[in-house]
């Protein structure tokens, strides 16, 4: 990033009285960053360091629901993988499909706007903010009323049946569809604006070149849009995949108990069975995998200046 | 005519696929605003004809106006927080050099990356142990924690943009660091700042997941909504949302509007 060479060159102009010498400064830098981080150590790092003995503890032996004493037990990991590895690969293919979805609706829609619109800047303003729009309203509640309109007596699911594409007594809530559908609607946004931040970037001199070349619109489009919008395409789809495959507000609104995603687990783990070693183990087991496959991700894509 | 990309027959069909996209993402907030107008005195399932009523009493419903005004309470509060703390880590972050950036940036990153429930139920692993008890405090303790990296990273792309030739030129002229911060630096940090309040307070505002591994019996107004959705909801929470999304929509209609035209003339 060339951002940060700037302050190299700012130190080295000459000091004036008044600008403290460079030792000063750095100390300066240091305090500025503590409040913030002694924040995130205290309800970030620390959260997770006490997540992580927690997920290795064991019952009290003859206590009470919800004690637990420290222990070593890695076992407690394996179990937890053991019983629930159909969710995760569930969560995570759910999340993967959501993505891709939200991929095939947030691309060309964030092209007609950043690429399309380009000459009409008050029209690509009114529909950029329409893209962010549905951030206006709550989540849970459009969630809960995109369930009202997949439910039984819905229009859609009214629709499906008289066109023969959904038999009869079909229905769409409680099903896997309705879980990946909710999912792809409520982060279609999240996907949407970095790449259109990405394409309203993008020089239309290279398409031209491309199409005076001779190349057909899906060549230029492979060989020259696509590339140059690839650092808004990863940022989108890290901002889909990792919430989405961790999220299980979806699963319960709009699944049932055989479409569970490992979030619900992890839920009820805490809330209902009062399991805190095991909620704890598939809670650390899910943000290893995701941080495993974000890095892998980072690294393939070659965008580094993300993080 | 270097902006004229030639048209293509498949122009029209991106533009209708857009028409579409559009359409489909403004479905559910066409059935927020077009419920909350329903006639349904107790569940709010079925279309039972056109009713001011819940426009005139928004609080009609019980509990639904406390828990607003808890989500309201906590989302300034956890914006103020986070914009301070997370404007001066960026500022430090672009402007310092030390050498713990490396780290530093991977722990604002982290938090970013790792799915709510994590984030959730660490915090409440970490409340129980220390027996913090469970409310209106933990939430905002929590709601500070998950903003403060979306705010560092707004404003550290305003910081970058910045020239630091602005704030030499202050110093030459005697203004001690305190002065060139308050009356250089931050006037022109101050969109940027502003985007990332917005952020951090519609993140706040919003946040179901974290909010409900850490508020105890406290009320915020999307956790009302998830409870209540098990019986329906009523008709008010969709004059609060329909309320809140036309407001929003002024809000940001407006200062886009002003923006383009300062920027034309």
């Amino acid at each position: 990033m060339a951002v940060a060479h700037a302050p190299a060159g700012h130190d080295r102009v000459s000091p004036t009285p008044t600008e403290p010498g460079p030792g000063r400064r750095r100390q300066l830098g240091w305090l500025l960053t503590l409040p913030g981080l002694g924040w995130l150590a205290l309800f970030f790092a620390l959260p997770i360091a006490l997540l992580f003995s927690t997920s290795l503890m064991v019952p009290v032996p003859g206590g009470d629901i919800g004690q637990f004493e420290p222990a070593f037990r890695v076992a407690n990991y394996t179990e937890a993988l053991a019983e629930y590895w159909p969710t995760f690969v569930r969560s995570f293919a759910y999340g993967l499909l959501a993505t891709v979805l939200a991929l095939l609706i947030g691309y060309p829609l964030a092209y007609v706007v950043a690429v399309k619109c380009r000459r009409f800047p008050t029209l690509q303003a009114l529909l950029l903010v329409l893209i962010i729009a549905p951030f206006f309203t709550s989540f849970i509640l459009r969630t809960i009323a995109w369930r009202q309109i997949l439910a039984d007596e819905g229009v859609v699911v009214q629709t499906m049946q008289a066109l023969a594409l959904l038999p009869g007594d079909g229905r769409l809530t409680a099903t896997s569809f309705a879980v990946v559908a909710g999912l792809t609607y409520n982060f279609v946004p999240f996907m949407t604006l970095p790449i259109y931040a990405s394409l309203e970037r993008l020089d239309l001199r290279y398409v031209e070149a491309g199409q005076d070349l001779y190349a057909g619109p899906w060549t230029t489009f492979r060989t020259v849009t696509w590339p140059l919008s690839l650092p808004g395409v990863v940022a989108g789809t890290l901002l889909t995949f990792i919430p989405a495959s961790g999220d299980y507000v979806n699963a319960a609104l709009l699944g049932t108990s055989r479409t569970q995603m490992i979030g619900n687990v992890i839920e009820s783990r805490f809330f209902r069975i009062v399991d805190y070693p095991t909620a704890a183990a598939l809670s650390f087991l899910l943000m290893a995998t995701i941080l495993v496959i974000v890095f892998l991700y980072i690294r393939r894509a070659g965008t580094e200046d993300l993080v | 005519m270097l902006q004229t990309v030639r048209r293509r027959p498949g122009d029209a069909l991106l533009v209708a696929f857009a028409v579409v996209a559009f359409g489909y993402l403004f479905v559910p907030i066409g059935y927020v605003v077009a419920f909350s107008f329903n006639d349904g005195r107790r569940s709010n399932l079925i279309w039972r004809g056109f009713t001011w009523d819940n426009w005139l009493n928004p609080c009609g419903a019980p509990g639904v106006c406390e828990a607003l005004g808890n989500s309201i309470r906590i989302g300034l509060l956890a914006t103020l927080v986070a914009t301070a703390l997370g404007t001066l880590l960026a500022y430090a972050l672009v402007r310092y050099r030390f050498r713990a950036r490396g780290a530093i940036n991977l722990l604002i990153f982290l938090p970013m990356a790792t799915p709510e429930v994590v984030l959730g139920a660490s915090l409440l692993a970490q409340f129980l142990n220390v027996g913090a008890r469970l409310g209106f405090w933990t939430i905002v303790a929590a709601h500070i924690m998950f903003t403060l990296s979306f705010v560092v990273v707004t404003v550290k792309a305003r910081v970058a943009t910045l020239d630091p030739r602005l704030e030499e030129a202050a110093a030459d002229l005697y203004a001690s660091g305190a002065q060139t911060f308050l009356r250089v630096t931050l006037p022109l940090l101050l969109p940027g700042i502003a985007a990332a309040a917005l952020l951090a307070f519609s993140l706040s505002f919003d946040d179901f997941i974290i909010t409900n591994f850490n508020s105890g019996n406290t009320d915020t107004f999307p956790k009302f909504v998830y409870v209540a959705a098990a019986r329906g909801i009523p008709a008010q929470a969709y004059v609060i949302g329909s309320a809140m999304f036309a407001i929003s929509l002024l809000v940001v209609v407006a200062g886009r509007l002003l923006t383009l035209r300062r920027g034309r003339g």
